[in-house]
């Protein structure tokens, strides 16, 4: 068990998490916040392959978390945004219920 | 064991806890707030103590603790404790004061629904206060101010339902974030110029002699030497804190907070951050003294911004009716003397100033919110009065205040640490202005202090509340007991003859002598005349004819209407501020508007107009040319359209459960596919 | 970590699972410390914990509803719940057998030596085009939020046609 596992382990673990969350919450900031945990997960990966990897860059896993992050940063400001667009629309935010998008 | 700066970081760390255990307390659990809060505060003291017996054996050496913080490329940053006897005499005074304040505000916050959230801020408020003062590391320093500054908001705020609270809470938030900025933009100087923010660091600190010889010998444009520009740039950070001149005006606002909280943050430690903060620094902001060629010293600025806060708070507490705001401005004109020391080269009279000021005006605020608990929050002292057979206790301490505040002399602290400031602006070289400012504060102060207790206490009850006002409980006027005796027995710390204090502070012999008394025999009795003129002055115009109904109009607003309503107007430099600031900013977004709208709109319309064009010429074509063959494919697509949208159910969860399963399906040929 | 994120996932009170998902980030970027990636762990900390939070908390209040409706455990909810659960635990099943059987080279001893001299000069350099559309996105997305989150405003009767 290298600290390596360890860390995929415990990322894998908040990947399904998050994505246990996001399936069954009926609410919509919650179902945002699954998927936000899901991006965390992905970050974790990408720093434990930079710090415990076999050939380590100087940079370059942090880099890629940082554009995660601030791609993470838009997606739920937008995200949020819309939840609220959608409140005011229909006075709830169940995701079920916002399904005006069907064929 | 001996107490070290190694154990130094317990004592702001205690009240944190007990702000912490207070903000997760259940908000019914009043008891366990108030109490750990208390407790808190109480070993703080014990530990400030010991921290100040283990100082005064060494006055002149700085023990440190650092520590690297976190590091970030090549050096780490530092951060640390600094254990000298200016940290400690503040750190005693602190949590001496707060305690009492602390136990005070027991009874004047019970009735109060939010009293849990109460003690949770201001533990969290001594917490940084503390903080501020035990840090060895500018940053450090900046980071405990900061959330002085906001705790200080939280508690302006505190009654947040009324609106002027809030707004209070808010002018004073922003009116000293102004000034911190300032402060920001000198650390990041300094940090820039030396690679260093801690304070002493075995010679290689900002404080200490290597850095400050740099720091001295660069001059920037205009021959000022770094050095001047750094302080300035700190001294603006005490500024907006200490509520000096320009940034004033947040001050006499933040008197919406409760009392306890006036006394507390506004009158004894918070206020008090920005002169400690200048004494911090002084051997950065006096280096440049020796220098002969700059055209400016950093403390030449301070003593004078000191000198005109001295004398334009003195003058607009005489035309306040509130008496919450008399003492307001009472503070801001105290610290314009602290900060004129400062200026004139002696940091340990305004030190002493502090520490004497800071007992006295808390007695004084507490004493005055001992009034207002029992007048039923009547505030107005033209409808108080007659209160000195009703609430005797309150009446005692709050004439010992006043009395320390005028600088009676001899018996009371105020006197003494006055004298030190006198002296010092006296032996001035650069200018005898200050000295006369001063000297002209001590007859408004004696003269304005006097108005207010013969407005409170004597006379005739002005309204119902008045009438019906009765000493409040022992919880309330033990701590006033206490601060009395302080505020009498403080000042024979530092009288010329035996200068205990300054000696121990500067790290210097102690000389004592009889023969300091009569040197400056003639500048003290001047003084004790001027105290005399104002007391008397008082007294001949409010306590020889007592008011008798709340309408009777001031005997100074018959002679000098016009003056009057310009100090109850505290000079207009609220509504001054509104006409510059306020309307540079709306004009700055008028012209922006303006720029939007016309230039980027017009070329926004031409483009709109152009793309209009263009439109109606694609359509002719296309509605002539290309028509015929879409027509029916596009029959055939939205057929094949409509049934794959039987798919599209509308519902997220599907979708993404559909990618979920999808993914696992992947991760399954993956890993039995033996793509290892 | 896992143990608030998993909580936050099953709490009903959605102001408690925001504040446990909070003390989840905070963790994740501990996890960054441990791990010796100091600037990820603050951008973390001041992404997350300081500005994500902000805004879920923001609308988590701002679309407050009756408590009612979601007291009431539908059976749809039920079904979906259980078929969540069952597509959580087999992915947790198949990445964590597949984590335990592999094997990794040998990982390097100390960190990569990494200052922010050395992250401020490869984002400028090599990443400066995606640092670009980076930035390029968030301005578009913020002002899309902005628009989407604003209310309309009012017309003015002498606007109206």
């Amino acid at each position: 068990m290298t600290p390596l596992h360890l860390c995929l382990l415990i990322s894998s673990g908040l990947f399904c998490i998050g994505l246990t969350g996001a399936l069954a919450r009926s609410n919509t900031i919650l179902v945002l916040l699954g998927i936000e945990l899901m991006l965390n997960a992905a970050n974790l990966n990408f720093i434990a392959f930079w710090r415990f990897g076999p050939a380590p860059s100087p940079a370059n896993g942090m880099i890629f978390v940082l554009f995660a992050i601030a791609v993470a940063a838009a997606e739920a400001a937008v995200g949020l945004a819309l939840i609220i667009a959608v409140y005011r629309h229909q006075k709830n935010i169940r995701l079920q219920e916002a399904n005006t998008l069907r064929g | 064991m001996t107490f070290t700066a190694n154990h130094l970081w317990l004592i702001p760390t205690l009240p944190l806890l007990a702000a912490g255990l207070g903000a997760l307390a259940p908000s019914k659990d009043r008891r366990l707030a108030a109490g750990s809060a208390i407790v808190a505060m109480a070993i703080s003291f014990v530990l400030a103590c010991l921290a100040l017996q283990s100082a005064l054996q060494a006055p002149a050496t700085h023990a440190v603790a650092n520590f690297a913080w976190f590091d970030l490329g090549a050096s780490p940053m530092r951060l640390g404790f600094l254990l000298d006897p200016l940290t400690a005499f503040m750190c005693v005074m602190v949590t001496f004061v707060g305690l009492l304040i602390f136990i005070f505000s027991l009874g004047y916050m019970q009735a109060d629904a939010n009293f849990k959230q109460f003690f949770c801020f201001l533990s969290l408020f001594a917490a940084a206060m503390l903080g501020v003062l035990v840090a060895n590391s500018l940053l450090l320093l900046f980071i405990c101010w900061e959330l002085v500054g906001l705790a200080s908001y939280l508690l302006i705020g505190f009654w947040f339902h009324k609106p002027s609270a809030a707004a209070a809470a808010k002018k004073a938030f922003i009116t000293t974030r102004i000034g911190d900025l300032g402060l920001l933009l000198g650390l990041l100087w300094l940090y820039d110029a030396t690679g260093s923010l801690l304070f002493y660091d075995g010679g290689q600190g900002v404080l200490e002699n290597t850095a400050l010889a740099a720091l001295a010998g660069q001059t920037l444009g205009g021959g000022l030497a770094l050095s001047t520009a750094i302080g300035l740039l700190i001294f603006c950070g005490a500024i907006g804190k200490s509520g000096q001149f320009p940034l004033h005006v947040w001050l006499p606002d933040a008197m919406e907070g409760p009392t306890p909280v006036s006394a507390l943050i506004h009158a004894a430690t918070m206020v008090a951050a920005g002169v400690f903060l200048v004494a911090r620094v002084y051997p950065l902001m006096q280096i440049d003294a020796a220098l002969a060629a700059v055209p400016v010293h950093a403390l030449t600025v301070v003593a004078f911004i000191g000198a005109i806060t001295a004398l334009l708070g003195a003058f607009i507490a005489c035309g306040q009716n509130d008496i919450k705001r008399v003492l307001a401005f009472s503070t801001v004109s105290q610290l314009g003397y602290m900060m004129l020391a400062l200026g004139v080269g002696s940091w340990t009279a305004a030190i002493f100033h502090l520490l004497t000021h800071a007992f006295f005006k808390a007695l004084l605020f507490l004493g005055a919110g001992s009034v207002i608990h029992a007048a039923h929050h009547e505030q107005d002292i033209r409808l108080l009065g007659g209160l000195r057979p009703k609430m005797k206790i309150t009446f005692a301490t709050f004439a010992i205040g006043m009395m320390a505040l005028s600088g009676v002399p001899f018996l009371f602290s105020g006197f003494w640490s006055k004298e030190a400031i006198l002296h010092a602006a006296h032996a001035w070289d650069v200018s005898h202005l200050p000295l006369y400012a001063g000297l002209a504060a001590v007859v408004l102060t004696a003269f304005y202090m006097t108005r207010l207790v013969a407005e409170t206490f004597l006379g005739q009850p002005r309204s119902a509340a008045a009438e019906h006002a009765h000493e409040n409980s022992a919880v309330m006027t033990i701590p006033l007991i206490l601060l009395a005796l302080g505020a009498i027995g403080l000042g024979f710390l530092g009288t010329p003859a035996w200068p205990w204090l300054q000696a121990r502070l500067s790290g210097t012999e102690l000389h004592s002598s009889l023969h300091h008394l009569m040197e400056g025999s003639g500048l003290m009795l001047l003084s004790i005349g001027l105290v005399g003129v104002g007391l008397g002055l008082g007294w001949w115009l409010y306590g020889r004819r007592l008011r008798t109904t709340a309408e009777a109009r001031d005997p100074l607003v018959v002679t000098a209407p016009q003056v009057m309503a310009a100090l109850a107007n505290r000079l207009g430099f609220d509504e001054l501020y509104a006409a510059t600031v306020g309307r540079l900013n709306h004009f700055t977004a008028t012209l922006a508007q303006g720029i939007d709208r016309w230039v980027l709109g017009g070329l926004v319309n031409f483009l709109a107009q152009l793309g209009v064009f263009s439109g109606t010429v694609n359509r002719q074509l296309d509605e002539d040319g290309l028509n015929g063959g879409f027509d029916q494919i596009s029959a055939s697509v939205r057929g094949s359209g409509q049934r794959y949208a039987q798919a599209q159910t509308g519902e997220a969860h599907g979708y993404l459960r559909v990618m979920a399963v999808a993914f696992i399906v992947l991760a399954l040929v993956l890993v039995l596919g033996g793509a290892r | 970590m896992l143990g608030s994120a998993a909580a936050a996932m099953l709490l009903r009170n959605l102001i408690h699972s925001a504040l446990l998902l909070i003390l989840s980030w905070a963790s994740v970027a501990a996890f960054y410390l441990w791990a010796g990636a100091e600037f990820a762990a603050f951008a973390q900390i001041l992404v997350y914990v300081g500005a994500i939070s902000m805004v879920v908390l923001f609308a988590v209040l701002l679309t407050r509803q009756n408590q009612v409706a979601d007291v009431v455990i539908e059976p749809a909810s039920r079904k979906r719940a259980t078929t969540a659960l069952t597509v959580g635990a087999c992915l947790a099943g198949i990445l964590s057998a597949a984590v335990v059987a592999s094997r990794f080279p040998a990982a390097a001893v100390t960190a990569p030596a990494t200052t922010v001299k050395l992250i401020g000069l490869e984002l400028m350099e090599r990443h400066g085009a995606a640092l670009l559309i980076i930035g390029v996105i968030l301005t578009v997305a913020l002002i899309g939020a902005t628009l989407l989150a604003a209310t309309e405003a009012k017309r003015n009767p002498e606007d109206a046609p």
